[in-house]
């Protein structure tokens, strides 16, 4: 009896990592199936042409850069938000503190909000400022979107401190500030995986972008003009009834799987480099 | 350092925890550049008792203390003393060893690092002296920039005790610093305390009788948040004066 509920509870267990890898394999599949043909150096070199979208020549420069700066400007305020919150309610706080508890709870709840409801609100929040659609819109609109996740990851890395590291340093005589710059080093793979997963949740964000950052085919040239992301790059591609297009669109989609891909390794080359001593 | 006349002198203490009254009216004197032992059963407030020595209570706001702790005259529970000064006077090796993430050197450099206590050039001596002297140096000069974390554990307590010392303290705490450690270890680390309460005030926490007997110079037996005996350790194991401690001794319980 008993060896047969394992064994069903194996069989569940294989189904559904099966299914997983599955579904995975399915996507990157068609994505590099339709994509790599219609890869090209132009693709990432250049802007759109006039009537790229027809399936005349040009690439994605404007979107690949678009998005980078947005990404880059929204995990910045993002941090800088985010760490100093983490630490304060991890290490200054006192442990059951209900204050503690609200801020996370308040983050759960943003945690769930859906995209397209903080494009609406950071669209609705730029009118009152008067602003009109720009990079400095979509990088604030997407911090909005990230700041949770980025938060609630880093509260969760921090469980992965040896207990007894933060009673070591105060007993050594470590001030606050110093016992948090040693804890840092500790958990620091662990908050670049939590700022990975923001990033990565970030940059294919298509709805928050969507009426805050705008669309343009050129480069963004300052804070204040719209500019092109991948995501919303790859939405006008697919829209276009020319059959060469809709394959220029998974060739974005691949490129922005890249992107992912080349950060997330940098970030963790350098992380491992900072905390080599980690306990 | 030396010079100073060394002393604790506990007036009333007293440590609530939740509400909970762990210690109850704590007096005592401890003897200065002596090795005090601290026993007592498990859960009687040893742990608790040695925390309030360096003030570590501060950082759990359940815990209440009230009463003073004079050390060198000076109320450590004072509002006007700062509380970085008292943990870097009262050295503590806590039981299980916990090296900082960094270099074996780098833990060994962070007390002095963080109270600018040697310049530049001078660290890495001041790191060769306290290795030396905990008995590390031969096992990990040549590995002195990596990781502190592959050390075995009875090499980490011994870093622990480095870096501690290194970090100039007036008084060591153990808080049955040996408990995780091999018996060579152990002796190790109970060596290096006799060598070191020649200019230490050493306070230990055990609950095995026989190190006790073997290091104490004096001895406090708690037993439920109270100190039931305490006195020269001589005096203490062969003429206790209290039933309580005659039975405890006796080992009809522990
Ligand atoms: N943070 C805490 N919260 C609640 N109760 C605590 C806390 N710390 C200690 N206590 C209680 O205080 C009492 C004394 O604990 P303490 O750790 O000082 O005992 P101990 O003598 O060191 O025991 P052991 O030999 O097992 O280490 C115990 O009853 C314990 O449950
Ligand atoms: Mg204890």
């Amino acid at each position: 009896m008993k060896k047969a509920e394992e064994n069903i509870f194996k069989v569940f267990m294989i189904i559904a990592a099966l299914i997983i890898i599955g579904l995975l394999l399915f996507i990157l599949g068609t994505i590099i199936l339709k994509g790599v043909p219609a890869l090209s150096w132009n693709m990432i070199t250049k802007l759109p042409g006039g009537g790229f979208y027809l399936g005349r020549e040009g690439g994605v420069l404007n979107a690949i850069v678009g998005s980078l700066y947005v990404i880059a400007g929204a995990v910045a305020i993002s941090i800088v938000i985010s760490l100093p919150l983490v630490m304060y309610i991890n290490f200054y706080l006192p442990h059951k503190s209900p204050l503690a508890g609200i801020v996370r709870f308040s983050f759960d709840i943003l945690l769930g909000v859906p995209s397209i409801v903080y494009g609406a609100f950071g669209f609705a929040l730029m009118i009152f400022l008067g602003m009109r659609a720009s990079l400095a819109g979509g990088i604030i609109t997407v911090a909005m979107l990230i700041t949770p996740i980025m938060m609630r990851s880093f509260d969760e890395a921090t469980k992965l401190m040896p207990r007894d590291l933060p009673d070591s340093l105060l007993s050594l005589g470590s001030t606050k500030y110093e016992m948090i710059k040693v804890i840092m080093r500790q958990l620091m793979p662990g908050f670049v995986t939590a700022a990975l997963l923001a990033t990565g949740r970030g940059i294919g964000d298509a709805a928050t972008v969507l009426f805050t950052a705008g669309y343009t085919d050129n480069l963004p040239g300052s804070l204040s003009q719209p500019a092109a992301t991948l995501p919303l790059s790859i939405f006008f591609q697919l829209g276009s009834p020319v059959a060469e297009v809709q394959n220029r669109a998974y060739a974005s989609a691949l490129i922005l799987t890249f992107l992912i891909l080349i950060l997330s390794f940098a970030a963790r080359y350098f992380s491992s480099k900072f905390s080599r001593n980690r306990l | 350092m030396t010079g100073t006349n060394h002393k604790i002198r506990i007036e009333s203490l007293n440590v609530n925890i939740d509400g909970q009254h762990i210690l109850k009216n704590i007096d005592l004197t401890i003897p200065g550049r002596e090795i005090t032992c601290v026993i007592g059963p498990s859960g009687c407030g040893k742990s608790t008792f040695l925390k309030s020595l360096n003030r570590m209570h501060d950082e759990n706001p359940d815990v209440n203390v009230s009463g003073s702790i004079f050390v060198d005259n000076q109320d450590i529970y004072d509002r006007n003393i700062n509380v970085i000064d008292i943990r870097k006077k009262m050295g503590l090796l806590a039981q299980h060893p916990c090296p900082l993430p960094m270099s074996v050197f780098d833990n060994v450099a962070y007390g002095p690092r963080i109270h600018s206590l040697d310049s530049k050039k001078e660290i890495s001596k001041t790191v060769e002296h306290y290795l030396r002297l905990a008995g590390l140096w031969d096992e990990v000069k040549d590995k002195l920039h990596s990781s502190a974390a592959p050390l075995s554990l009875g090499q980490q307590q011994r870093l622990c005790l480095a870096r501690g010392l290194a970090t100039e303290p007036e008084y060591i705490l153990g808080d049955e610093a040996t408990s995780s450690l091999d018996p060579i270890s152990t002796k190790k680390i109970e060596q290096l305390f006799v060598t070191l309460k020649e200019e230490y005030t050493i306070i230990l926490v055990t609950h095995i009788l026989r190190q006790a007997r073997r290091l104490a110079d004096y001895i406090v037996f708690m037993y439920l948040g109270e100190i039931i005996e305490a006195g020269p350790a001589d005096e203490f194991f062969n003429n206790p004066k209290q039933q309580l401690t005659k039975d405890y001794i006796a080992g009809s319980f522990s």
